[in-house]
């Protein structure tokens, strides 16, 4: 069949889109932790208004599907509100980054709900604001509890980057739909080395997500 | 906010909204195959022979943390290639397939803490009782371990709802496939997109509210279960 | 008793419900200070929540509590009094320690750690000198050789020493003791109160100790306050209250809790 020698044909186009997927998941992890620390803390605002915006932000994210959302960025953002990224690339990781912002939104939010009020309490009787509680008891506490599941979420934004190479984003999956379009011979070829691709990728985050679980027991006082 | 058109809206909306039939049905028909395809893998990992169990395991998570996009051209573009098993799937059995899969590793990972849950003594009142393997699970075993999975269940349910759009890339006509046919057609995506938006948002935001309290209800059913294990 | 002194805190007819449910019904108190001031009463008697309200951990649903003569729960804004914001709470609360029943240490910080957060944050103290402070309160609770250890490792009679020094760091003049040894196994109890009968002989801080243990409330506390169903129905020099009342509620409590 000579499967040897289609791989070293198909390998190096594969690998020509590899930058462009870590880039990817790179802008999307960043942009997806920080709004899930601004709509996290957003529900647990003391206003109102705040709490409702991004109680609004999460489900309707939540609520949608990334596909959906990404095509709808790629053809709302100049056409309804004149916004030029410049670049799709941004488009793909801004759709990624809100999504799973959202889902981890609520991952914030529980881990914070989740400290013990004990410790809150201990805090009060040491005469400290609520601020200082926040940033030197709760705080590092819930995040102990959350970063396995950023963990969990970093492989879902993994697997969700191949859905920018439907905005015509030059991903490892692009260039292996290049190929596929032009020999559909060589399709189970391409697929599996792009299974085994991202599959390499997710590997030391899997156990990286299972350290962090196991870290995540110690030093938490939950109720 | 001036470029929205509202006649482009009306104009799409009872077009889009026929779609919502294939979608439905294929997260109907993928969830079904997972529910299915769940209990396999959690016997298969029961295997008593660990060189098995760890292959179960990795084969598992290999299908988790791979793309299902990639997953579902695999099974539209690559299966009919293949020698011997290979056949040509339409892309709705393809999706079906595809996300069945896929989720399956997921369900079957509920399907395990359902089973991991069942009290210590069910197991042993089961053997005392000289059931058969087939009895215990199904008379004893299961009908204890699903209950409490259902909520979950639900959750994957809503999950798949969300990824079905997905099968939209290999040819199934849902809401989403419709809406980029009639913005290919016209040029006007975003009314048609926003269409799609509203529809899952509509449909996949009471749900979830409904397993939460499906959840808050059963965890109370449970929970007095429990109490009435230990006072018993 | 006369008192002559001002009164360290005082409660003014202080009322507390939560939803339906009414705790306390009119506390009136005065504790002088360095006085210790043992709480009984039956669980459900609101005595726990006497000390969160002033704790500042609970809120009062009305009345007052003076610590030194300033109003804990209100301010004075514009010549009115308005509910205390948290910085007036703060100002005031800074004289209040308080032990908790479950120890509530922060498990993310070693003992040390522990002992030195809130001089070094709130109070401003110099690191090195909170640090030395911090070791020389550990060592009087005997865990001088526990600073680098995380609270996880320690037993439950050293985590509630440990967080007795915790408490003692910063210098309160009221501290507050909720059922310190009630979560602690029965061969742990005992060095938990040596270290508070030790706090109760210096003398110069006030303690309010709400607990179950009779014989050590008789032995440390200038005063008991017998609590039934949200009120003060009691009070007394520990003798008066504990031997030689005979309140029939009160008598049937101690013989429950005197078995």
């Amino acid at each position: 069949m000579g499967t040897i020698s289609a791989i070293r044909d198909i390998f190096p186009v594969l690998a020509q889109g590899i930058e462009v997927t870590l880039l990817i998941l790179l802008a999307s992890a960043v942009f997806g932790y920080f709004m899930a620390f601004v709509g996290g803390f957003g529900k647990l605002s003391r206003f109102f208004v705040i709490r409702k915006l991004s109680g609004l932000y999460i489900e309707i994210f939540r609520g949608t599907s990334l596909i959906v959302q990404l095509f709808w960025l790629y053809y709302a953002l100049p056409i309804l509100f004149d916004i030029h990224l410049g670049n799709d690339f941004w488009v793909g990781a801004l759709a990624i980054g809100l999504n799973y912002g959202a889902y981890m939104s609520e991952v914030v939010r529980t881990s914070i709900n989740s400290v013990a009020d004990g410790q809150r309490e201990a805090a009060t009787a040491l005469n400290m604001s609520s601020f200082q509680q926040m940033r030197f008891i709760i705080f590092p506490q819930a995040l102990r509890m959350m970063l396995p599941e950023f963990g969990n979420y970093l492989i879902q934004m993994l697997k969700a980057t191949s859905l920018v190479s439907l905005i015509a984003l030059k991903d490892v999956l692009y260039y292996g739909e290049i190929m596929r379009s032009s020999n559909i011979s060589m399709a189970p070829t391409i697929y599996l080395l792009l299974l085994l691709f991202y599959f390499i990728l997710a590997l030391p985050l899997i156990f990286l997500t299972r350290r962090l679980e196991k870290m995540s027991k110690k030093g938490v006082a939950s109720q | 906010m001036s470029n929205w058109k509202w006649d482009v809206f009306f104009d799409a909306f009872p077009i889009i909204i026929k779609g919502l039939y294939i979608t439905a049905g294929l997260t109907v028909a993928s969830f079904a195959f997972a529910i299915i395809f769940g209990f396999v893998w959690t016997f298969l990992r029961r295997v008593p022979f660990k060189p098995f169990q760890w292959l179960v395991i990795w084969v598992m998570e290999f299908i988790r943390s791979t793309p299902p996009l990639v997953q579902l051209f695999f099974i539209y573009y690559a299966f009919p290639q293949l020698p011997v098993i290979g056949m040509t799937l339409s892309p709705f059995v393809s999706g079906m397939i595809g996300l069945g899969i896929h989720f399956s590793t997921y369900i079957s990972e509920v399907y395990r803490s359902g089973i991991e849950d069942v009290q210590k003594g069910q197991w042993e009142a089961s053997t005392a009782l000289n059931f058969s393997t087939y009895k215990k699970w199904t008379k004893i075993i299961l009908p204890q371990a699903i209950p409490p999975t259902i909520p979950m269940l639900g959750n994957y349910l809503i999950i798949m709802f969300k990824e079905v759009p997905l099968a939209s890339t290999i040819g199934v006509i849902g809401i989403l496939q419709l809406a980029n046919n009639y913005g290919a057609k016209t040029w006007d995506y975003v009314e048609p997109l926003t269409i799609v938006a509203l529809l899952f948002l509509l449909l996949s935001y009471p749900s979830a509210v409904l397993v939460k309290k499906l959840e808050k209800k059963m965890n109370r059913n449970f929970s007095k279960n429990n109490m009435f294990e230990k006072s018993s | 008793m006369i008192q002559i002194v001002k009164p360290i805190v005082s409660y003014k007819n202080v009322y507390k419900s939560f939803g339906d449910f009414e705790v306390l019904k009119g506390i009136d108190l005065n504790i002088a200070p360095g006085e210790k001031v043992a709480v009984i009463g039956p669980s459900g008697s609101g005595k726990t929540t006497i000390i969160r309200l002033l704790m500042t951990l609970e809120e009062p649903t009305s009345g007052d509590i003076y610590v030194e003569g300033n109003n804990l729960w209100k301010m004075e804004r514009r010549g009115e009094m308005v509910p205390a914001n948290e910085k007036h709470l703060r100002e005031i609360r800074g004289d209040i320690g308080m032990v908790f029943q479950h120890f509530n240490l922060f498990p993310h910080m070693t003992v040390l750690d522990n002992c030195t957060i809130s001089p070094i944050q709130v109070q401003g103290i110099d690191k090195e000198k909170a640090k030395a402070y911090a070791i020389e309160m550990l060592e009087k609770v005997g865990l001088g050789d526990k600073l680098d250890n995380y609270p996880d490792q320690l037993s439950g009679g050293q985590k509630q020493r440990v967080a007795m020094a915790r408490a003692l760091v910063m210098k309160p003049k009221v501290m507050l003791f909720d059922e310190v040894t009630s979560a602690l196994d029965p061969e742990l109890v005992g060095e938990v109160l040596e270290v508070i009968r030790g706090l109760a002989e210096e003398g110069e801080m006030a303690m309010i100790l709400v607990t179950h243990e009779m014989d050590f409330a008789l032995d440390v506390a200038d005063r008991v306050l017998f609590l039934d169903k949200g009120v003060i129905a009691k009070r007394g020099t520990a003798k008066e209250v504990l031997q030689d009342s005979d309140d029939e509620r009160l008598q049937g409590f101690l013989k429950r809790y005197r078995s």
